[in-house]
């Protein structure tokens, strides 16, 4: 009996008992579209934390300078100037994980517009800056390769710092004084929020490197070459502890630091926090789907249950089809195929549902949800799995059962 | 094909109940040649239906040998039993045995579904084997829309389909009344007469009266094998008063 036969024996089946066939699958289309929605849901719910990784700039490593032994006490975190703006431009250049590298100094100060003041703290850096910081230029422009060769006295201000100079006068072209040193605004920035401890990530003045050096740290710094922080991106899709790993022996090696030295620098990585909070919304979506799988094991065992009582009623028509040639492996066939035809068609019923209510738990509870293809494949290669598993103990039943006996069962 | 359709040497059948073996079968040896309508007789717990079913290659002998058409079959496996089956026996039950809520000609076709003969085939055979039987306009209807009578000529359709050398009947008057079992035995005779080789299993003398021998079993042996002069099951038709067209 070759298998279309085999499969038509199994419809006409199917078809002869509907309502009990819509029922069995019934099972199998929760348990199918449960694992869909589930996974949507989980899956949208990791995307959203990915996303809020990203506008905290994602994938950024802080390095910052070490600290300074001086007669055995170790000064701390950035007690002394270690790394330089040549390591920043090392990095981004030989470090092929890395996008970008910026190079900051950072310095606190009076800022001052007309009769208004605020104290903040000012960032001199690169133009990889905003990039890195995943950071864009809201009103005017951001810096130029200009700006950083002839130091010039421009700014970019945090909405914070705009607010409170300026209220609701464009900046744009005014001059603020920083530390006493009137630099032309050329840019605001756009709002960024609260950072991970609660610092308000617009309460900043950003403006070159040079400049900084130059003209608003004083005279002491001029010269010097050395950073407080680089701020590193490593590019989306590079493994961040190679990244991470590269950089270090990279900047041991510009250091000459000997092995078995302690580094005289941090490498700080922003993200670890977050990948915390992702990893625990991913375990939440296994459990989703875990949960639901569980529909999908109970619709299984409705199969097997149906299948069973199937086996019994129809007792009288496999004596017969054995009667007539039919060989203990057609009726094993014929019902297993039953039982995956079933659970197959229940899948793929289960997985339009699971679509269509994917989109509707996007519309109706405002969550994200983002579907998954292989989740698809897999809760309906799983429907199919559990048809033949359920499916093959009421066919071997079946199928061992006696011509003579199943003949003459009432 | 030379020698007996069917010769059966010291055939025996025991079952184990519990801790004690019955035999069913103490020995049988017969032989039926081909063209032959017989009857076996006897009453229940005589062994007939256990000779039944190791013709109809249903079961297994405990010891013994069964010879159907030049094969000797006592020592097939499952498997090869279930080709013979399909290939050289046809079978009509009691309880005609139809597929419900599945049309004749469907029902007709169904040993051929297990001997991988094209679609075509099968229906076109089918459908022969229903006109044969007086069914033909009656193909498409399905098993709950026929009587007992037209339901038992599908089901002897069906033995039919696969052109057997044999047809094993096992009581095949014993679900119908008094007339639509007549017409069933000239059904058969019909049959008969064009060559088919028929087995009847019964307990009715009158059922028994239409074949051509008649073998009586009791107690699991052979206590009677002789010829019969068999009535014709047309004329004993023609005679029976006319009831309400029953049947069809």
């Amino acid at each position: 009996m070759n298998f279309v036969a085999t499969l038509r024996v199994a419809l006409n089946a199917l078809r002869i008992n509907k309502l009990r066939s819509a029922l069995t699958m019934l099972g199998i289309i929760i348990g199918v579209a449960a694992v869909i929605v589930m996974i949507a849901v989980g899956q949208g719910a990791q995307a959203r934390v990915e996303d809020q990784i990203r506008s905290l700039g994602s994938n950024i490593i802080m390095v910052m300078s070490g600290s300074a032994l001086s007669g055995g006490a170790r000064g701390g975190s950035g007690s002394q100037q270690t790394i330089s703006e040549d390591d920043a431009y090392a990095i981004a250049r030989e470090v092929e994980e890395i996008q970008g590298a910026a190079p900051t100094l950072r310095g606190t100060g009076q800022a001052v517009f007309g009769n208004s003041n605020w104290s903040t703290s000012f960032y001199g850096t690169t133009a990889d800056y905003l990039e890195v910081r995943e950071w864009s230029v809201a009103e005017g422009r951001g810096f130029e390769a200009a700006d950083m060769s002839s130091a010039a006295k421009v700014v970019l201000l945090g909405q914070t710092v705009a607010k409170n100079l300026f209220g609701d006068i464009s900046p744009i072209d005014q001059v603020v004084r920083v530390r006493k040193v009137p630099l032309t605004v050329v840019g605001v920035l756009e709002r960024k929020g609260q950072n991970m401890v609660g610092q308000d990530q617009d309460d900043v003045i950003l403006m070159p490197i040079t400049t900084a050096r130059k003209r608003v740290l004083g005279a002491a710094l001029a010269k010097s070459r050395s950073v407080g922080t680089i701020m590193v991106k490593v590019r989306q899709d590079a493994d961040m502890s190679q990244a991470d790993l590269k950089m270090k022996d990279l900047l041991r090696q510009r250091h000459r630091l000997q092995p078995g030295q302690d580094d005289d620098f941090f490498v700080r990585n922003l993200s670890e926090i977050l990948q915390a909070q992702e990893a625990s919304s991913k375990v939440l979506s296994l459990l989703l789907a875990a949960v639901a799988s569980v529909s999908l094991l109970v619709g299984g065992i409705g199969i097997m249950n149906i299948m069973l009582v199937s086996v019994t009623e129809r007792t009288r028509e496999i004596g017969l089809r054995m009667a007539v040639g039919a060989r203990g492996k057609d009726i094993l066939m014929q019902f297993l195929v039953e039982a995956v035809t079933l659970s197959l068609i229940g899948g793929l019923i289960g997985v339009l549902i699971g679509v269509g209510g994917s989109f509707l738990v996007g519309e109706l509870a405002g969550w994200r949800t983002e579907l998954s293809i292989p989740a698809i494949f897999l809760a309906v290669g799983f429907a199919a799995v559990v048809g033949i598993f359920f499916g093959y103990y009421p066919a071997r039943k079946a199928s061992h059962l006696l011509p003579i006996e199943a003949l003459r069962y009432e | 094909m030379s020698g007996p359709l069917i010769r059966t040497v010291a055939l025996v059948k025991e079952y184990r109940m519990g801790t004690n073996v019955v035999a069913a079968l103490g020995g049988v040896s017969i032989t039926i040649d081909a063209g032959e309508f017989v009857a076996v007789m006897g009453p229940s717990g005589s062994g007939k239906s256990t000779f039944m079913n190791l013709l109809g290659c249903l079961d297994h002998p405990t010891s013994g040998e069964y010879w159907l058409g030049g094969q000797e079959v006592s020592k097939l496996s499952g498997d090869e039993l279930a080709l013979v089956r399909n290939r050289k026996l046809g079978f009509v039950f009691q309880h005609f045995n139809l597929l419900p809520r599945t049309s004749a000609i469907n029902n007709v076709a169904l040993p051929l579904l297990y001997s991988a003969s094209p679609v075509a085939e099968r229906l076109g055979r089918a459908e022969r084997r229903l006109i044969q039987v007086g069914l033909g306009e009656r193909m498409d209807h399905h098993p709950a829309q026929l009587s007992g009578g037209q339901q038992q000529r599908v089901a002897i359709a069906r033995s039919l389909v696969n052109d057997p050398i044999l047809v094993l009947a096992d009581e095949p008057t014993g679900a119908l009344d008094s007339r639509t079992s007549v017409e069933i035995m000239a059904l058969l005779q019909v049959l008969n007469r064009e060559g088919i080789t028929i087995v009847v299993v019964t307990h009715e003398n009158d059922v028994a009266n239409f074949a051509g021998r008649i073998i009586n079993f009791r107690d699991g042996q052979v206590v009677d094998d002789h010829l019969n002069s068999a009535k014709d099951a047309a004329q004993v038709l023609a005679q029976l008063p006319v009831a309400e067209t029953a049947g069809r």
